[in-house]
């Protein structure tokens, strides 16, 4: 749901990196706010275990600039992947505007993958979202892992409606601003239908 | 898409801010924000430099979020006020109809019985705008006559330029 302020002229809107545990979502915005220019991007807030892993939510807003007159601002969130925290990952998708679904092309964490999305499905469903409709893309992490699955194989088990699909590295920063990028221009584009 | 997107105008937008900035002024509040239950900050008054309110709106929206995951648990419908107590500043949270969110910063100056007398009779002022921007929303939505967006013309050139290409 995308918040429209036309007296202060700003847009913002929320992406949510979703992905089984350990598949690199923490690491993607990590990379992105190190590489954003300081002026544009906000404070990283994460709510994270002592060992690092995502209790609740990693956080960071990011002015991108303007278009049409008005300033985007792009909120990322990334959701804790570990399969107990649930609850939280519910609430996190709560008036999202596109996902990001990082997969882990490791061949031991298929599965973890292909369970991800199916929670994906039902926990978009139960805050009135359709995975099959809302802006989604599909980011194929790790790929310079020796384990990694060939992308017909990952995209034979995970692509399923021609989302736009990106091979990356993300603690190397590859494919990481592509991803963004794609998940913003499907953004904009659901306004610009809207 | 599973709600209207939220559009503010000019006109609402100016009386919910005159609404916070009353609030701040009759409950001696160092700063009151009013965020979206989705975590974005729609107002601000008060000294609202001394905070980095980004961050502020996210996580009070985090707040917000988990503690009526709580509420649903225990069989509540929600806890529609949280309070925090600090040593010398303290955080007043409160719900205001479905999707916003108030956020009352105060210290010694005001105290809690003040802070929520105040925060009662702001929050059903607010709720008349929300009211307000939700059936304008749903009007436009119902006829098809809606606002022409100025996003209508968007461009790929426009996005690129977005990410410096």
């Amino acid at each position: 749901m995308t918040f429209i302020n036309y007296a202060s002229r700003e847009i913002n809107c929320k992406i949510v990196y979703y992905g089984p545990g350990l598949c690199g979502k923490t690491t993607n915005i990590q990379w992105i706010f190190e590489q954003a220019n300081p002026e544009k991007r906000g404070k990283l807030v994460s709510l994270a275990t002592e060992t690092d892993r995502t209790l609740f939510f990693d956080f960071l807003p990011l002015d991108m600039g303007t278009v049409k007159g008005f300033k985007v601002r792009f909120h990322l969130y990334t959701v804790p992947g570990q399969v107990f925290y649930d609850a939280s990952r519910k609430l996190i998708l709560r008036g999202c505007d596109g996902i990001i679904f990082v997969a882990d092309s490791q061949k031991a964490r298929m599965e973890a993958n292909i369970e991800s999305i199916a929670n994906l499905a039902t926990n978009l469903k139960e805050n009135g979202f359709d995975i099959r409709t809302i802006p989604y893309v599909l980011q194929l992490n790790k790929r310079d892992m020796p384990s990694a699955v060939g992308v017909t194989e990952i995209e034979r088990l995970l692509r399923f409606r021609n989302e736009p699909m990106i091979e990356a590295v993300a603690n190397k920063g590859t494919g990481v601003i592509d991803t963004l990028k794609a998940s913003a221009r499907q953004i904009l584009m659901e306004l610009q239908r809207a | 898409m599973a709600k209207l997107d939220l559009m503010l105008f000019e006109e609402e937008y100016t009386l919910l801010t005159e609404i916070i900035n009353r609030l701040e002024k009759d409950a001696s509040a160092k700063v009151v924000f009013l965020v979206d239950k989705n975590g974005q900050q729609i107002a601000a008054a008060g000294d609202v430099k001394s905070i980095d309110a980004t961050s502020l709106a996210s996580l009070t929206a985090g707040n917000v979020a988990a503690t009526d995951g709580l509420a649903k648990l225990i069989g509540e419908k929600e806890f529609s006020l949280l309070f925090h107590e600090g040593e010398k500043d303290n955080l007043h949270i409160s719900i205001v109809g479905k999707r916003g969110i108030l956020v009352v910063i105060f210290d010694q100056n005001s105290s809690l019985a003040l802070v929520r007398l105040r925060v009662k009779k702001a929050s059903k002022e607010l709720q008349e705008i929300f009211d307000q921007v939700e059936n304008r929303a749903q009007r436009e939505s119902d006829s098809g006559s809606r606002f022409e967006s100025p996003f209508s013309e968007i461009t790929d050139e426009d996005i690129d330029r977005l990410f410096g290409d």
